[in-house]
């Protein structure tokens, strides 16, 4: 479609009206002229001759009767090497290039490509002439970084197709030809290195979808072990502000084992991502030796940043996910906070003026989320090999209230919930997921009758803890106040975890599997005890010993001689022995 | 460009209507009526009508009032000149002094590249223990007081800007009473901070759309003067009158409200504003306190739950005292790792045995018997408060420190304490009961209203 133009009539905050005269198509993306400076945006609605569009910009200074770029084509991303170890805003400018050309202040109209054009790559041909091939087959390999980057078929290119021609090894750029296709038709057609894709819509270019099976391993205990996430899973994080979510997204985003780490600050606070930003480059990660920032790729519009393009953010993040996974690689996108983007749909709604659900937020907000998460998965690919995108999204629940229409229309379709609670972070239990609350319906990494026994064990704890706050201690009787000892033993030991240790803040899937073996074991073994007290004594006396523990290196001396003083500890303790 | 439109089409609230053509989004107008002139800003194009929000109120705005279009948004005069001066949410001299009016600047300007951020690292010392030691506060942060009515919030602001190294201090109040107005502009003037000091006041009983402006005024000070390498504190307050006169407005223009009448864009609305809080590569930093007053005591009321998504922690202000549970300041790590390798422990310990003495209270109170542990935890807990919570305690974070290790070796035995023994044999106080270190008086006497 040729580039047109119409002319403005309404601007009520990012919400601009235009009128227009050839057609128009929804979802395009416009230019909203002020003088020379060019405002991106994007056409959401269409009434009679009159166009509305979402600015991704400050509309400060418009004018009735200014200039509307009209464009034709969806908001799209680019997809190609050198999309790792960037940083990009919710529009995909790299921030970095546009700090050098504009200095301490977004501008806004300031637009640069995501891809660097100059960047010479290493280009291996894989199709040769004559083959047959399809949307999303491998054309030929790039190394990037750690990773063989493939060029693929065009995603939106249908029908089987014949390689007319392809490059030879060699440098190439983005922009490079590589290959020449020839449809059912006749017709050829000239491949790039780089592609674009609609953000909105998802790349189906596999053979089929399969059942995420496999954990993915965060390191985080409490979730690899009672609340898994699995790889093509969907995950979500609520909870009331300072409750611990970014915390959680940002270990995670370090030591979760999966090939491509995708960070999507969503309408959260700058400061955040600044430190990941300046972290991460001087991090290995352990996986490859080489620095953190090789396999994460950083989204990034904060909260004073144009609320529209908050959307775009989340939308930006899945798409490169989806490119990666094409590659047969596992990758996971962490959203911090897909509340923000909900309300900044809301925001538009109510320039809209469509009639309000819950909160005000827009009817069609469910379904909106559902197809977010929905685009998370794994695939099995064309060649044979798999792939998955997992999500994890923070929720950010108005006045702390999970019932409220964000956190209820995403728990609806998510695999795994991790609750944060105020108690818990109030009494510095982190993380602090809330272990009666939460749920998964993935696989943990431990066997799943002895995670039920753990579950109940807390749960019973629990009961005597509130009934203990009423009878008091005395009230209790011996047995259900060891009860209540273990499962805190059990919530000190393993489930709260110091994010800022180097050994304890990543435990690998078998040391989990290890440990928890041991505690539980502890935790079916008869005690007995003279009195409350020494209960409780000993009871602090294992969690310390725990703690300890778990702070030594997996599978060190230390961590041998940590774990036979706990097993003397038990020993002394077990009715068996003190029968005689 | 100058045109004078003189047919106002519509009133409601304060908000007019005049049909108009080359008229910029957001574009500043002067509107004269019968009471006198008033700025407006432009907050809606439709067809070729424009709608103005008019600072002072569209109280006597007669149909025929004259509206001139200046052909700018909103600005504010920077230069030195502005040190020590006084203004109104409309940028008008409240003070004697000369109207300023070059080096124009425009307000609530783009946000800063992250990418030109760097992590916070240095701490601003107040010499409040609950603060410096427990929730430091850190150069670059933002960070509310929340508080109810009648917490001495304001001498609590006053006193911090007093005491913290900075090189300018500007003060946004919005909605403050006019006693607390004469309260902060004496107490600068007495300590001699005046002339470091601008200050951007709305009254209770100034017209409220000029409530909106102040923080947008008082931030694009703030942030030409860190770009000139000050370090500056903004301090604003009160957060949830601001909140409330965009509640007002929404309304008025029929805006849908989200939650309790505040519109759905409201913590864009506050985050546009606190996220100036920054620290620039090469250059000054800007840090914000600001008061969010929590009507009903509730912090899941929306102004401080959405206050809480937003900033780098909270201070709880209750009883006349900063509570240790719930005040958070979230970027402490990056600065109290370097003052003194005590500093972690201290902070972490003193607040565990403060919430185990909690317990032993609540214990207490319904009935159940005091065990020789409790009665231990109760008297730490009265030592920490009365040496520790006390907001007339004045004393260097070092000092602080001496004194939570005295409080601690008054109360237990090194072990109770659960400290490393590398800790305590560096630090635990050897002889007995020694007396507390003098505290220097506080600059603004801080003592709970009155109830
Ligand atoms: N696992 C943890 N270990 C130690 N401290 C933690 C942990 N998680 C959170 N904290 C503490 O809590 C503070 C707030 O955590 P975080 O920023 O993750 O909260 P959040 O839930 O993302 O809040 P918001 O919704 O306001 O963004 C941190 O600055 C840190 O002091
Ligand atoms: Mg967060």
């Amino acid at each position: 479609m040729n580039v047109h133009h119409g002319r403005v009539v309404g601007v009520n905050g990012n919400l601009v009206t235009a009128e227009f005269e050839q057609p128009v198509k929804q979802n395009e993306v416009t230019y909203v002229c002020i003088g020379d400076l060019r405002l991106k945006s994007e056409l959401i609605r269409i009434r009679g001759r009159y166009a509305e569009m979402q600015v991704f910009e400050d509309t400060s200074g418009l004018r009735a009767g200014d200039a509307v770029e009209f464009t034709g084509e969806l908001l799209s991303a680019e997809l190609g090497p050198g999309l790792l170890g960037q940083v990009y805003d919710g529009l995909q400018n790299p921030l970095p290039q546009l700090a050098e050309e504009c200095g301490f202040f977004l501008q806004r109209g300031r637009y640069l490509p995501a891809l660097d054009r100059t960047r010479k790559w290493s280009f291996t041909p894989v199709a040769t002439n004559g083959a047959t091939v399809r949307s999303g087959d491998t054309l030929g390999t790039i190394p990037e970084g750690i990773f063989q980057h493939r060029v693929m078929v065009p995603f939106g290119l249908a029908g089987p197709l014949t390689v007319a021609s392809i490059a030879h090894a060699g440098e190439v750029t983005v922009e490079s030809v590589v290959a020449r296709l020839r449809d059912a038709a006749g017709e050829e057609r000239d491949v790039r290195v780089m592609q674009r894709w609609p953000v909105k819509v998802p790349i189906r270019a596999y053979q089929e979808r399969l059942r995420p099976s496999e954990p993915l391993i965060t390191k985080v205990r409490i979730v690899d072990t009672f609340f898994p996430v699995a790889r093509g899973g969907t995950y979500c994080i609520p909870g009331p502000f300072g409750a611990g979510k970014t915390v959680l997204q940002q270990i995670t985003s370090r030591n979760a084992d999966v090939d491509i780490v995708i960070v999507a600050a969503c309408g959260e606070r700058a400061g955040e991502v600044v430190e990941t930003l300046r972290e991460f480059p001087e991090l290995t990660d352990p996986r490859t030796g080489r620095s953190l920032m090789e396999r994460t790729l950083i989204i990034c519009n904060t909260s004073s940043m144009p609320v529209a393009a908050r959307e775009a953010s989340v939308y930006l993040g899945v798409t490169v996910a989806e490119y990666y996974r094409q590659m047969g690689l596992n990758v996971l996108l962490l959203a911090d906070s897909t509340s923000r983007w909900a309300q900044a749909l809301r925001e538009v709604s109510g320039r809209l003026e469509e009639i309000p659900g819950e909160e005000a937020f827009p009817a069609y907000l469910e379904s909106v989320i559902a197809a977010f998460y929905e685009r998370g998965g794994v695939v099995r690919l064309r060649d044979g090999a798999t792939g998955s995108v997992t999500i994890g999204g923070t929720v950010s629940p108005a006045g702390a209230k999970f019932e409220e229409p964000v956190t209820q229309a995403t728990l609806k379709v998510v695999g795994a919930f991790h609750g944060l609670s105020r108690e818990r972070s109030d009494a510095r239990r982190y993380p602090a997921i809330h272990p009666l609350e939460s749920w998964s319906k993935y696989a943990s990494v431990v066997p799943s009758a002895d995670v039920e026994h753990g579950r109940r064990m807390l749960r019973r704890g629990n009961d005597v803890g509130q009934m203990m706050k009423v009878v008091g201690e005395e009230g209790t009787s011996l047995d259900d106040f060891v009860v209540f000892l273990a499962a805190e033993y059990l919530d000190a030991s393993y489930l709260q975890q110091d994010a800022y240790h180097d050994v304890d803040a990543a435990t690998p899937a078998e040391r989990q599997a290890h440990v928890y073996a041991r505690i539980h074991g502890i935790l079916r073994t008869p005690m007995k005890f003279p009195d409350k007290d020494a209960a409780r004594r000993f009871f602090q006396r294992l969690t310390q010993a725990t703690n300890d523990w778990n702070r030594t290196p997996w599978a060190s001396p230390e961590f041998a001689a940590a774990e036979r003083k706990i097993d003397a500890m038990v020993g002394e303790v077990a009715a068996v022995q003190v029968k005689q | 460009m100058n045109t004078v439109y003189t047919k106002v089409e519509q009133i409601v609230g304060n908000v007019i209507t005049v049909n108009a053509s080359d008229v910029g989004y957001r574009e500043l107008a002067q509107v004269t009526s019968t009471l006198g002139t008033s700025l407006a800003q432009v907050i809606r194009l439709e067809g070729g009508r424009v709608f103005l929000q008019v600072f002072a109120g569209s109280r006597g705005i007669a149909t025929d009032a004259q509206v001139r279009f200046l052909g700018h948004p909103m600005q504010v005069p920077f230069s030195e000149a502005l040190l020590g001066r006084i203004f109104t949410g409309s940028g008008v001299p409240r003070d004697a002094g000369p109207t300023l009016d070059h080096g124009m600047i425009e307000i609530a300007g783009p946000s800063v590249n992250p990418s030109k951020r760097i992590i916070p690292r240095r701490m601003v010392r107040t010499g409040i223990p609950m603060i410096d030691v427990f929730n430091t506060l850190v150069e670059s942060q933002k960070l509310p007081i929340f508080s109810v009515a009648g917490e001495p919030y304001n001498p609590l602001l006053a006193r911090i800007a007093l005491q913290a190294e900075v090189d300018v201090i500007v003060l946004g109040g919005m909605g403050l009473k006019h006693d607390d107005y004469l309260f902060f502009r004496d107490t600068l003037e007495q300590q001699g901070s005046l002339s470091r000091t601008v200050m951007f006041v709305h009254t209770a009983s100034d017209p409220v759309v000029e409530c909106l402006m102040v923080p947008d005024l008082a931030l694009a000070v703030a942030e030409k003067f860190a770009l000139e390498k000050k370090r500056v504190l903004v301090l604003l307050t009160d957060m949830t009158n601001f909140s409330d006169a965009l509640k007002e407005i929404a309304i008025t223009m029929e805006q849908i409200p989200s939650n309790r009448g505040y519109p759905g864009d409201l913590y864009s609305q506050l985050a546009a504003r606190y996220e100036k809080a920054v620290d620039f590569d090469a250059a000054g930093s800007i840090t914000i306190l600001a008061v969010t007053t929590m009507p009903g005591d509730d912090v899941t009321h929306p102004v401080p739950d959405n206050t809480g998504y937003i900033t780098e922690g909270q201070f709880y202000l209750r009883n006349g005292r900063i509570e240790p549970f719930g005040s958070l300041s979230r970027l402490k790590q990056f600065v109290n790792g370097r003052t003194r390798d005590d500093h972690r422990t201290l902070m972490n310990v003193m607040i565990q045995i403060y919430a185990a003495c909690k317990e032993s209270r609540e214990k207490r109170s319904m009935g159940f018997r005091m065990s020789a542990w409790d009665k231990k935890l109760l008297d730490y807990g009265d030592k920490f408060e009365s040496g520790m919570m006390d907001l007339t305690v004045n004393i260097p974070l070092e000092q602080a420190l001496e004194l939570g290790w005295r409080i601690l070796a008054d109360c237990f035995e090194p072990a109770e304490t659960g400290i490393s023994t590398k800790l305590i044999d560096k630090f635990w106080p050897k002889g007995d009961r020694t007396q507390a270190p003098a505290a220097t008086p506080a600059p603004v006497p801080v003592a709970a209203a009155t109830r």
